[in-house]
């Protein structure tokens, strides 16, 4: 499960309120506590983001808004916002009016939990408050599923939630631009998995599907009502037509009409192929799956049944396994991940006999086949994300502690950024770096630019001047000009002038000559004017000769500079009391 | 910055703004009207039209008989229709970088201008603005190339002809340059240029500037823009609404703080009220039904339609019309019907909700269901046989010059019994029945345009306070048969700035700074110092890097190490490197607080003599001179370099530095 805080400037966001399936206790819950041991999560949390309409990522959600208390947004797609709180009300069904347990939320809660929430649109940048942004991408991974940036001045994290690189039946593939967060927050579930091309898999899960129809077995598909459901049976429905058969498809619960009515109207959020076309053939009308009845699991005969929940934890799909485990004609396939705890995770695991409630055992006979549908992005497509996002940072979670590990190896070698793997109630701290963002004066930068030429010179930079001024929030960038003129100050001249004796048998102009010749030679790239009032001038040094009373060889230099030449100055007054080389004409 | 006006149409802009080196196109609308001066297109053969007499001038000097016909006093060019195109000499056309639409009806030039003439930009609209702008291209090539033409009238755009001809025509402008319809497959091509965008998404242009759109209410993904740096910014407002009707209600707060507003297509009906109108509508409808006669309601196939359908949805029963049969006509009816409902994200919150539950937004879903609406491509095929009367039919085009409008003109409008209805707004409905005349069908004007009038404008710029407006001069004055109804005009402090066709204007706008960013080393490395309270300064030097419009300011590199070399013994003669500038100085030094400083550090033999503007302090023991004035300080100092710092820096203490 899901449910990650994340503080970037001085923001507090949560992303994802999952719930632990393979719990039955307090412990299917995160801990809030961590955030808050009493007070309401308002006070403490800027904003809660959904990233797809799983009960990992959503099923605590209406525990922390109602029960814990949080009443600030809660952000999440338009589908994410349609299906979610179906599915709460539907686990809620399962635990409390069928387990009969108690401290769980109720139906109204669900509902007041969701007038908190805010639907989110791809693409679009939603200002939270004044510093945080938020941007959602798509994620492919279930209808509605998206990877969210969040942006607080220049720092910046992406969040992925669960995600799928790969294109399927009804789904595109994940898309981010290249946003350079200072950490990317990946899921890893099948973080050392390279899976075999989709093709394949799809062939053998129909071989398995239609041998077992052959011979007449029963094949239960454990599913949720939502996504993978929808993939299986475009595949299916496809390979019936084509293959004529006749064996009935059943879909079980309710949901099943309701759910594809709700791909029908978030037809934006499919594929490629499915939008194209859905004004000719909608592919979310089948014409060989049919609802489930409870009484047809005892009826003779080969059939196909999708049941919910996906994980034998509980519910139709629980019971219909119950009733087929004893047969070895039958199979169940299970086309997802299971988490520890669950039936789907025992059997999964090669476990032959199970215990159920009420201390009574039971023999699992039939074949239990795993086929991986689930659409997470695998190793080579955690690496495709880094590639695409350009992090600076990354950050793996959910997944196993293993696989991670060797993920991290891979990535830290190939793209050598840090990888973090926290576990549950883990804090990571990345520092960023943040650059300064500050208004220049578009007379300085022009001026600057121009003098720069268009193409920058690595190996002689140009140094660039100037004053930045302080005042209440805003950050400016003045030539030291403008900044005396802006605050109204006066400058201060700081001058000085200095007289060195000079033994040089010449007229003055002559001496004055020879000093210009001799400065000429020594300080390149410098500008230097002999002009014709008798000075010579050196950037805006200014150099005078006269006579000394006494000896008329004896010259006096009068050397005037102001303190922002006081470098080249004090060079000149120092190289010029050594005296002129003999070899000057 | 400039802004380019190509089109003189307020409701179809085609503007052309640059800023910051960067050239946007806002909008791409074609101008249509011009299709009024032709003669329908019938779909099956119509003798009336047929035998229309050709027009020859009245002294019999000039004979276009064979391509212009007179009607009811009217004269018409018997050829294809042809469109206006935006003004393609006042810029050249290749050099535009973006193009930004704002909604469906404003993007119809967009093949003319993204084929043949050298673009290579990219076109930015939302996802339902690019389908429904598809469907609405499609449906026109459609409504042409099924009934090609063979004729095509030239010899009247012939400038001394023109001259010699009856108005309308005689006063047309620019007709050498009116373009037929394109092609199926450069609307392709021009659309394949269309890159995505959602409401509020921020698009950056080559690092310079940031174009945003926002939800303008008016129609299916319709959209203003928001072009700005990060110290200038420009809005662009477009077919806006405040009226609730399906889409996404309109975005104004992010429209303040604009120095630039640039406006246009307010509502062409401004004296006539949305909902008034749809009242009539209704009414006249119900009335022709009950007395056995049709309605014909000629529309676009997307936007208000949707509107009427979901009215006529509350009002069929109650009017007791459960049996009649209504019918939309169009290539596109079943697509246009469809894609409505799967844009959930594009609406407005009530129709949002029903998607939650889930149910199909807009009721016309209902309507199909329950077999009351019925949608056909074209009136061949299913249509002709499955058709019932009395009945109500939708159908384009609403220039009743082409499409399947044209054949229900002819086939009712010589009975009494049957109305035409017209709700769009962009054609005036005496002009669109000229060539049908006599006409027997009743026919009733109920205009229904969603977009700001007047007060509603006044109102909200008022609000979001723009520093300047532009707007086409037609807002600037009240329309010309209404001239003293001065409540339909804009005026404003300080006045809009207008523009017309071929206009090129000079935007009020002084760009004084820009962004850059200080990289984390150098910001360590300032030393800020208060200066005044509350405000500090701190000297920067530093390296300026551009890329792609974006400036970073690094710390300067220390010099590399000298390497050791022969002329290592001439070191003390290698000129200075100034790396950095001694900055400015601000201030003045105190007399008695220098002097007591002086004495600190061992010099006590001081002379002091006032002058005019200062003192001159006489430091005896070391025969040096130090002149203090109130913006200045002279140090006189002969061969003593030591001595010298340490007085520049004592003196330095008691200055700024910036």
């Amino acid at each position: 499960r899901s449910c990650i805080l994340v503080s970037i400037g001085g923001k507090n966001i949560m992303l994802d309120c999952g719930m632990h399936m393979g719990y039955n206790d307090d412990r299917r819950f995160p801990d809030f506590s961590y955030i808050t041991q009493n007070g309401r999560l308002t006070d403490f949390l800027d904003c809660v983001i959904i990233s797809h309409f799983h009960l990992d990522h959503c099923g605590a959600l209406p525990f922390m808004s109602e029960m814990v208390g949080y009443d600030g947004p809660i952000y999440m797609t338009h589908p994410t916002k349609a299906i979610c709180p179906i599915l709460l009300e539907d686990f809620r069904k399962i635990t409390v009016d069928k387990k009969g347990e108690t401290n769980f939320f109720t139906s109204q809660m669900i509902k007041d939990c969701m007038k908190k929430v805010v639907p989110l649109n791809l693409h679009q940048t939603v200002q939270v408050d004044d510093e945080l942004e938020i941007k959602a991408y798509y994620a492919g991974h279930v209808l509605g599923a998206a990877m969210v940036h969040i942006k607080v001045g220049s720092e910046s994290v992406v969040y992925t939630g669960d995600y799928n690189m790969t294109p399927d039946r009804h789904l595109g593939a994940a898309w981010i631009d290249k946003c350079r967060p200072d950490i990317l927050i990946s899921e890893s579930t099948y973080a050392t998995t390279i899976r075999d091309s989709k093709r394949c898999r799809e062939r053998d899960f129909l071989k398995k599907v239609h041998e077992s129809i052959e011979r007449g077995g029963k094949v239960l598909i454990p599913v949720f009502a939502l996504g993978r459901a929808q993939e299986l049976c475009i595949l299916l429905e496809t390979f019936w037509e084509r293959m004529n058969l006749k064996a009935p498809i059943y879909f079980s619960t309710g949901l099943t009409e309701k759910a594809n009515h709700y791909y029908k109207l978030f037809i934006t959020w499919t594929n490629q192929k499915i939008r194209k076309t859905f004004v000719q053939r909608n592919m979310f009308e089948f014409k060989h799956i049919k609802a489930f009845d409870r009484s047809y699991a005892d009826n003779p005969g080969p059939m196909v049944v999708f049941a919910t929940p996906g994980m034998l934890h509980a519910g139709q799909s629980l019971q219909i396994f119950k009733k087929w485990a004893g047969n070895e004609k039958n199979m169940v396939i299970m086309p997802g991940y299971c988490v520890q705890g669950t039936i789907g995770h025992k059997i999964l695991n090669g476990q032959r006999k199970l215990e159920m409630e009420g201390r009574s055992t039971l023999d699992v006979k039939l074949q239990v086949e795993y086929m991986s549908f689930s659409a997470h992005a695998d190793a080579k497509g955690i690496m495709q994300l880094i590639r695409m996002a350009e992090p600076r940072n990354m950050l793996l979670v959910h997944g196993e502690a293993v696989k991670m590990e060797f993920l991290k190896g891979k990535i830290e070698q190939e793209f050598s950024i840090d990888c973090y793997m926290p576990a549950n109630g883990e804090t990571v701290t990345v520092t960023t770096n943040p650059s300064v963002p500050v208004d220049i004066s578009l007379n300085l930068l022009k001026r600057e630019m121009a003098l720069g030429g268009p193409l920058p010179d690595p190996k002689k930079p140009r140094t660039m001047h100037g004053t930045l001024i302080m005042k209440e929030n805003s950050l400016k960038l003045v030539s030291s000009e403008q900044a005396l003129k802006e605050l109204g100050l006066n400058e201060h001249q700081l001058r000085f002038t200095c007289r060195v004796q000079l033994q040089d048998p010449h007229s003055d102009t002559d001496t004055l000559h020879r000093i210009y010749t001799h400065l000429k030679s020594v300080l390149k790239g410098y500008t230097i004017q002999h002009l014709p009032d008798g000075t010579v001038m050196v950037e805006s040094i200014v150099i005078k000769v006269s006579s000394s009373t006494e000896d008329p060889n004896t010259k006096v230099l009068l050397l005037s500079w102001s303190y922002q030449d006081e470098d080249l100055g004090s060079f000149l007054s120092t190289l010029l009391k050594k005296g002129l080389p003999s070899g000057l004409c | 910055m400039k802004l380019y006006c190509l089109s003189g149409h307020p409701t179809l802009p085609c503007n052309v703004l640059k800023f910051k080196s960067t050239t946007i196109m806002l909008d791409c609308g074609l101008d249509t009207t011009s299709v009024l001066n032709f003669l329908p297109l019938p779909l099956v053969h119509s003798p009336r039209l047929s035998k229309l007499p050709g027009w020859v001038s009245k002294d019999g000097t000039l004979n276009l008989e064979k391509e212009l016909k007179e009607c009811a006093g009217r004269v018409f060019v018997d050829s294809q229709p042809e469109f206006c195109l935006p003004e393609k000499e006042l810029l050249d056309l290749s050099t535009i970088d973006v193009i930004l639409i704002s909604n469906y009806h404003c993007m119809m030039a967009l093949p003319y201008i993204t084929e043949h003439t050298g673009f290579t930009g990219t076109v930015y609209a939302t996802e339902p603005t690019l389908q429904i702008g598809r469907l609405l291209m499609e449906e026109l090539v459609n409504f042409m190339e099924r009934v090609p033409k063979a004729q095509s009238a030239t010899c009247w755009k012939n400038k001394e002809i023109q001259r010699m001809l009856p108005g309308p025509l005689k006063d047309a402008v620019d007709v050498w340059t009116w373009k037929r319809s394109y092609s199926m497959q450069e609307v392709n091509s021009a659309l394949s240029k269309v890159q995505l965008v959602g409401y509020s998404q921020k698009v950056e242009l080559f690092g310079a500037v940031q174009v945003s759109p926002l939800s303008s209410g008016y129609s299916l993904g319709s959209s203003n823009w928001i072009i700005q740096s990060h110290h200038e910014k420009v809005s662009y407002v477009s077919g806006s609404s405040l009226l609730t009707t399906h889409p996404q209600p309109m975005d104004q707060s992010s429209l303040k703080n604009s120095d630039v507003l640039i406006l246009t297509g307010l509502t062409q009906m401004p004296t006539a009220n949305p909902d008034g109108m749809l009242g009539e509508f209704c009414s006249n409808l119900a009335m022709t039904i009950r007395a056995g006669g049709n309605v014909l309601v000629p529309c676009y196939s997307s936007g208000v339609i949707y509107d009427l359908l979901e009215c006529l949805y509350q009002f069929i029963e109650s009017a007791n019309l459960g049996t009649t049969p209504f019918y939309f006509i169009s290539p596109v009816a079943n697509s246009s019907l469809e894609f409505s409902q799967i844009f959930a994200e594009w609406l407005c919150h009530n129709k949002q909700s029903k998607v939650y539950l889930p149910e199909p937004p807009f009721p016309h879903a209902e309507l199909i269901q329950t077999n009351k609406l019925k949608h056909y491509p074209s009136i061949h095929g299913d249509f002709s046989s499955e058709f019932r009367q009395p009945c109500v039919v939708f159908t384009g085009h609403p220039s009743l010059r082409f499409g399947d409008v044209v054949h229900f003109m002819e086939l009712w409008g010589k009975s009494s019994l049957n109305t035409i209805i017209f709700t769009e707004p962009d054609f005036s409905y005496l002009d669109a029945l000229a060539p049908y005349q006599p006409l027997a069908m009743k026919c009733v004007y109920c205009p229904i345009d969603t977009r700001l009038n007047f007060h509603q404008v006044s109102k909200l710029l008022k609000e979001v306070q723009p520093l300047h407006v532009v707007c086409p001069e037609q807002y600037t004055q009240p329309p010309l048969t209404q001239s003293h109804r001065s409540d339909l005009m804009l005026e404003l402090q300080p006045p809009p700035m207008p523009y017309r066709r071929c206009s090129v204007l000079n935007l009020p706008f002084r760009r004084r700074y820009e962004r850059v960013y200080i990289m984390p080393e150098l910001a360590n490395s300032l030393v800020p110092s208060e200066i005044k309270p509350g405000i500090s300064l701190a000297t920067v030097s530093a390296v300026l890097h551009s890329k792609d419009n974006k400036h970073t300011l690094q710390s300067v590199p220390k010099p590399p190490p000298v390497p050791p070399s022969k002329k290592r013994k001439r070191v003390i003669e290698e000129p200075p490197v100034v790396l950095a500038p001694k900055p400015l100085l601000s201030g003045a030094v105190p007399l008695e607080a220098f002097l007591a400083t002086l004495q600190k550090h061992g010099i006590t033999e001081v002379k002091v003599e006032e002058t005019a503007d200062g003192h001159i302090l006489h430091l005896q023991a070391e025969d040096t001179l130090i002149q203090l004035e109130e913006d200045g300080t002279h140090i006189v100092c002969d061969n003593n370099e030591p001595l010298r710092t340490t007085l520049r820096d004592l003196v330095l203490r008691f200055l700024q530095k910036l």
